[in-house]
């Protein structure tokens, strides 16, 4: 299937059929895919904002709460939540399904519309990568990314996290995401989920606010040990100690020929002429000429 | 929409410095039952803005309910009947129906089903 953000808007795209696809239980693959999917992400992503474990409950954010999935995971850990979302149809299947938060129809990309630092953690799931479409020719993607982050910052409390999921497209994707990020102000990194696996791999935005002292180390990704890849790794404690946004995964350089100044040698040609011949090809004489290199004025 | 989320909404059209408290205009609310956590509304008391929040249930009709004057945190910490109240009005008050007003503007956000419509217009980013 292709990626939804090609089709179409999300306000659009997620229209009322659509939208019924992804709760009504007419479907088995939906219940038995997107749900524990989003339970998934969302359970995953509460345990990376690493809120204090004194059983108080808090108030966080769902930013792209679609139909309230990912806030039933906030609501089964009694926090009190306020989901934001630009799609109606999806916002009445959460009000069909009885959800325990607030909901809010907005734009992310006009900015969160909340008071400075009053709110105690954000996660969003799946919603990140929508902020780098232009759907309109208003739309700017870097304009609203600006305004998104610009305003989670300022209503986050101090030292607090925002734990955003994200489909990335490509590299430079995600980079222009994490270059808003930081310039917003936040500290952090990504975090991967089962890197060496193309179908596991999640990837998660661990966005914290303010410098605070006490949460400064980056979470580790799970099942990155499983296989030993060393570059990885070595850029993930870079990440780790510098404290900045930066993408650690994939991005060694492809592997190229080794060429030396002087080719690759008579041997080494005569070498390739023999298994040629071996093969039964016509291969030229091996003469004097084999291999030398031409003068530079031919 | 509960009182809680209504006090931590801001109108953000581009250019309004003065767009707190959102003046709620209800046209219709109900009142759910919400488990009673101390420790959630000690701690998300010193976030509230108080006369917004008084402001906000008397909007609901409720004039009593609240004292005028921001209490004491340490007032608030003994005193369970004034918490249960600020329970009922932070959580369990939704507004159905109405809008909320911005301030300076005076540009209406309708709430329709409880949810707040908040998305802007292109010449208000």
């Amino acid at each position: 299937m292709p990626r939804p953000e090609f089709q179409a808007p999300p306000e659009i795209f997620y229209n009322d059929s659509e939208a019924r696809k992804y709760t009504t239980s007419s479907r088995i693959i939906e219940i038995q895919v997107v749900f524990p999917l989003f339970h998934l992400f969302s359970e995953r992503a509460l345990e990376l904002l690493n809120l204090p474990n004194d059983g108080v409950p808090r108030l966080l954010l769902d930013i792209g709460c679609g139909s309230g999935i990912s806030g039933e995971t906030l609501s089964e850990n009694e926090h009190h939540w306020i989901g934001f979302d630009i799609s109606q149809s999806m916002l009445d299947v959460a009000l069909e399904r009885e959800v325990d938060g607030d909901l809010l129809l907005a734009d992310m990309g006009q900015g969160l519309g909340l008071r400075p630092g009053v709110i105690d953690g954000a996660i969003s799931i799946s919603a990140i990568q929508w902020l780098c479409n232009a759907d309109k020719s208003s739309h700017e993607p870097i304009a609203r990314l600006k305004a998104f982050f610009g305003s989670l910052y300022r209503c986050l409390t101090r030292g607090s996290r925002a734990v955003l999921q994200l489909y990335s497209d490509n590299a430079s994707q995600s980079e222009m995401i994490m270059k808003a990020a930081m310039r917003a102000g936040f500290a952090g990194g990504v975090v991967v989920d089962f890197p060496h696996s193309t179908r596991a791999r999640k990837t998660y935005l661990v966005l914290t606010c303010g410098s605070s002292s006490m949460q400064t180390s980056l979470p580790k990704g799970k099942g990155e040990d499983r296989e030993s890849c060393s570059d990885d790794d070595d850029d993930e404690r870079d990440v780790d100690g510098k404290q900045t946004v930066g993408i650690y995964d994939r991005h060694r350089p492809t592997k190229r020929m080794k060429i030396t100044k002087k080719g690759k040698g008579k041997a080494w040609v005569i070498k390739k002429k023999n298994q040629m011949r071996n093969k039964g090809y016509s291969v030229p004489p091996d003469t004097k000429y084999t291999a030398r290199k031409r003068k530079a004025c031919f | 929409m509960r009182l809680l989320t209504h006090n931590m909404l801001a109108c953000n059209i581009k250019g309004v410095t003065n767009g707190y408290p959102l003046r709620l205009e209800a046209e219709k609310w109900v009142e759910k039952e919400v488990d009673f956590n101390a420790d959630f509304l000690r701690g998300v008391f010193p976030k509230i803005d108080w006369p917004a929040l008084v402001g906000a249930a008397r909007a609901l009709g409720f004039h009593d309910l609240l004292p005028v004057d921001a209490p004491d945190p340490s007032v608030l910490a003994s005193d369970d009947e004034l918490l249960r109240r600020f329970h009922r009005a932070l959580l369990q008050l939704h507004v159905e129906e109405g809008g909320l007003v911005c301030p300076e503007t005076s540009r209406r956000f309708p709430i329709n089903k409880g949810i707040p419509n908040m998305l802007l217009h292109e010449d208000e980013v």
